[in-house]
């Protein structure tokens, strides 16, 4: 077993760690203690893989992360300069062969990473300790599989991470659900209510109030009993039609933990596996904003403080390497950095209130500048409350959009292949919220338990104009049946017609 | 113990080979090794692996991105992309390449087509000289010292000198004490194998059936060298002559005109004199052809002088629009008589498998 390196840090790094805190403090970061470790580049693509933490269940999907990583190292593809977790005290990883210049870098952006973990409201409800949380993990993991054998545990793992996307990330924000004590009240007053009903009239629904020798006069016993069949009708009718769950729900690993007949080793690491799902999933709730805070960081801190001549090429060639565009993907580094500034930009110069948006002379709005110099408070205000969705909603502009040369794509069905379909500012931003919302993964729901009233699962997918990818589904539902044990389905729109896939444990079939 | 990610990446390989030895048809019907030999290794591309979600395909997908273009210009092709859209976050899903050495290749080919371990010729006249470290000497570099030895001789001394105190056992090699690892030479018996390639390279073979007999002799190597330590190669390319010829040319050849099969047989008949007595020698020889033959031609050669001498003799007969295909039945009337005979046709590319199996699936 793996346990953090603890290599110590040189002392040259040290001067720097401190040095660097100090600057970034200094601008008003606020970020919990961090840990850097030095580290080669194999335990760097081993942390990588591992999603930054030490010790982890066994799976073969991190080894397979781990070979891509270390051999497009190898092939001189790809380098990852830094990595940092989530956790109080925070923890970094420094590569040992990096020069000083890009120690400084990566140790600037490590501390913007830091500050982003602590503030943003997002991430507040993950556990900081999730250290040892994961090897508590890989810990209880690696006793199904001494127990119950490597195979089995594997298998199920593989078919729990095919659905570990079918959460509810704003979940932790929103209560969905009634507390657990109230249902437990009302189900105990209805319990009461159908003990009455079942002794006939005796009971106190539909009542008034009123002296003995008026009873028969204010509740006259024939229209009660008519009055209580109706109800008891009206219930019973409603209970066959009440579906299960009430509401469709989009947390279908929870509602597998609740329903699916699993064995408790399956439910724990079914469990596991949801806990590491919601811990990652801020993170990809704010890629762009993380990212592009510590670059503004990293950026800030180095050219003002951090650069010495010598190191100034250096510095602007791996600055630059990191915000590189490629193709038809967005860098998050680049985008989230230069929404920063214009933010900043903006707000120093006063840009906005309803003054600014009510203004339509183009001339003005170029020179426009009322000296508010509210820019860096503004940038410390969206860093804590927004994540990618809304910052860009609220903060992409049409003259943004111009002048990084934004355009939307799309896929041509015709010719296989994407093409550039817009330069509109209303179009790519549509597209690029599109791809950000619930991480660019379809939205699906569970939406009945017991579906044909025969304990199959029916999921939705709530089609918004993107097709699901039909092998990757037919896989999934494949999947899910070895969890659920009963047939699955799933509602999806394909080629504008609704469709119901179904596995039932030995075929698949397309209803509709 | 190891570490968790080597148990992991351990555990991913395993997959892959499992994912290779299924599709291992299609890698030899289709020629995916050629071009690649000569290595250790080879990549072999393997569909990604990887666990399914529910996720958004291509159709009605886009997203956003920066740079320069006109409208419509296209960006790539929609298949094995990175899923678009999704602001970089998860690795891209690539097709992977993954590193086998053809030794392990070997062996899947050997365990899915059930092929069995070769029995070397009973010969045990050639032998090799082999260095091994397995005796004790009394000199050496320091580095060979054998702890254990040089103590007890110094223990022995000691006690035998009345040096040796039993309250106080402070034991001092001397120089004559020390003892050192050392090899000694052995002469171990070698089966020695050598593989005899024969082309028709007249007009009627055109370059699919190159690319098949080149798929062929790609496997045939990689299992044949998995079954001997030192393996030769000879190349003998004919048309109505026979001549021999490197690797590069056997496949690249290109000729026109009649043929005679008997010229190269008599051309191996002088290789094998010159270079592998049959006494000493495994001798594999595999013939491909598209069974075309000068009328008057016959097999009298390969009956009375190759087939006594060869451990196998493989005829593959390709298919060509131009060939009659008449040799092989030819061939079929003698193949009773000699067991270390093998013919196999081979319409297409789809019935290499199978004809590797025939040819290798005896086990000589």
């Amino acid at each position: 077993m793996v346990v953090p390196t603890e290599h110590d840090l040189p002392p040259e790094i040290r001067a720097l760690q401190s040095e660097m805190a100090k600057i970034a403090r200094g601008y008003g970061l606020d970020f919990p203690d961090t840990i850097f470790e030095f580290v080669d580049y194999d335990e760097m693509s081993m942390m990588a893989a591992y999603g930054g933490f030490p010790v982890r269940y066994p799976h073969w999907r991190f080894g397979a992360q781990y070979d891509e990583l270390s051999k497009g190292y190898s092939y001189g593809l790809q380098k990852i300069y830094e990595m940092v977790i989530n956790t109080d005290p925070c923890y970094a990883y420094l590569l040992n062969c990096n020069g000083m210049t890009d120690q400084k870098l990566v140790i600037a952006h490590v501390y913007g990473h830091g500050d982003f973990f602590k503030h943003n409201a997002w991430f507040q409800g993950t556990n900081v300790r999730m250290l040892d949380q994961m090897a508590n993990h890989a810990a209880r993991i690696n006793r199904y599989i001494d127990r119950y054998g490597y195979e089995p545990v594997e298998q199920f793992i593989d078919a729990c991470l095919s659905i570990e996307d079918l959460i509810d990330p704003h979940s932790v924000h929103i209560r969905r659900r009634p507390d657990l004590k109230r249902i437990a009240a009302k189900r105990a007053q209805q319990e009461q209510e159908q003990e009455e009903d079942e002794h006939g009239l005796e009971g106190t629904r539909g009542r008034f109030a009123a002296k003995e020798y008026m009873d028969p006069y204010i509740n006259p016993p024939a229209i009660l009993h008519a009055e209580n069949e109706e109800r008891r009708r009206f219930d019973t009718a409603r209970a066959a039609e009440r579906r299960f769950p009430e509401e469709p729900q989009r947390d279908v690993m929870l509602f597998l933990l609740e329903h699916a007949p699993l064995r408790d080793w399956q439910h724990d690491i079914l469990a596991i596996i949801r806990d590491e799902a919601y811990y990652f999933a801020p993170q990809g709730m704010t890629k762009i904003m993380n990212e592009g805070w510590a670059s503004y960081w990293h950026s800030t801190i180095m050219t003002r403080h951090g650069l010495t001549d010598a190191e100034v090429v250096d510095y602007a060639d791996h600055h630059s390497g990191t915000m590189a565009m490629s193709g038809r993907r967005l860098n998050p580094y680049k985008i989230g950095i230069e929404l920063y500034r214009d933010i900043e930009e903006r707000w120093n110069r006063g840009q906005f209130g309803a003054e600014w948006n009510s203004c339509d002379d183009e001339e003005e709005k170029k020179h426009w500048n009322t000296n508010a110099g509210l820019g860096r408070e503004k940038i410390f205000e969206v860093r804590k409350i927004h994540n990618d969705v809304t910052f860009v909603d609220s903060f992409l502009t049409e003259e943004f959009c111009r002048k990084h040369k934004l355009f939307s794509f799309a896929y041509n069905e015709q010719e296989k292949t994407y093409e550039i379909a817009s330069r509109e500012f209303q179009e790519i931003k549509a597209h690029l919220l599109n791809s950000l919302t619930n991480h660019g993964r379809p939205f699906i729901s569970v939406v009945d338990g017991n579906y044909k009233n025969r304990g199959e699962l029916y999921l939705r997918h709530e089609y918004q104009g993107i097709e699901l990818k039909p092998d990757y589904a037919q896989a999934t539902l494949t999947n899910l049946h070895r969890l659920w044990g009963r047939p699955v389905h799933i509602e999806t729109v394909m080629d504008d017609r609704m469709r119901v896939l179904g596995f039932d444990g030995t075929r698949h079939e397309v209803v509709g | 113990m190891t570490s968790g990610i080597d148990r992991d990446l351990k555990r991913f390989q395993e997959i892959v080979r499992g994912k290779i030895r299924r599709d291992l048809k299609q890698y030899v019907n289709h020629g995916e090794m050629l071009g690649r030999k000569g290595r250790e290794t080879v990549s072999i591309p393997v569909p990604s692996i990887d666990i399914p979600h529910f996720v958004h395909g291509d159709k009605g997908n886009g997203g956003s991105a920066q740079g320069d273009g006109e409208i419509g210009q296209p960006l790539g092709p929609g298949q094995e992309q990175d899923s678009p859209g999704t602001a970089g976050d998860d690795p891209g899903r690539h097709v992977r390449e993954v590193e086998i050495s053809i030794a392990e290749l070997a062996d899947i080919l050997g365990q899915e087509l059930e092929l069995p371990h070769i029995e070397p010729k009973g010969q045990d006249s050639l032998t090799s000289k082999k260095d091994r470290y397995k005796t004790i000497s009394r000199h050496g570099p320091n580095s060979l010292r054998h702890f254990k030895r040089t103590y007890k001789e110094a223990l022995k001394r000691q006690v035998a000198t009345g040096v040796y105190n039993a309250d106080d056992p402070v034991i001092i090699p001397t120089r004559e004490d020390e003892r050192f690892r050392s090899w000694k030479s052995e002469f171990e018996p070698q089966a020695n194998a050598a593989i005899l390639y024969v082309m028709d390279v007249s007009g009627s073979m055109t370059d699919d059936q190159k690319t098949i007999v080149r798929a062929e002799s790609f496997w045939i190597d990689a299992w044949l060298q998995r079954q001997y330590d030192g393996i030769q190669r000879r190349y003998i390319v004919h048309d109505a002559v026979a001549h021999e010829v490197d690797e590069e040319t056997f496949y690249r050849v290109k000729e026109s005109g009649g043929t005679r099969i008997s010229s190269a047989y008599q051309k191996v008949m002088e290789v094998i004199t010159r270079d592998f007595p049959a006494a000493d020698w495994n001798l594999y020889l595999f013939q491909f052809s598209d069974g075309d033959n000068w009328g008057d031609d016959n097999s009298q050669l390969l009956t009375e002088h190759l087939l006594p001498v060869c451990n196998l003799f493989c005829y593959g007969q390709v298919e060509s629009p131009y060939g009659s295909g008449d040799y092989i039945r030819e061939l079929k009337t003698l193949s009773e008589k000699y067991e270390n005979m093998v013919l196999s046709e081979i319409p297409n590319q789809e019935a290499i498998y199978e004809s590797i199996k025939q040819f290798l699936g005896r086990g000589r």
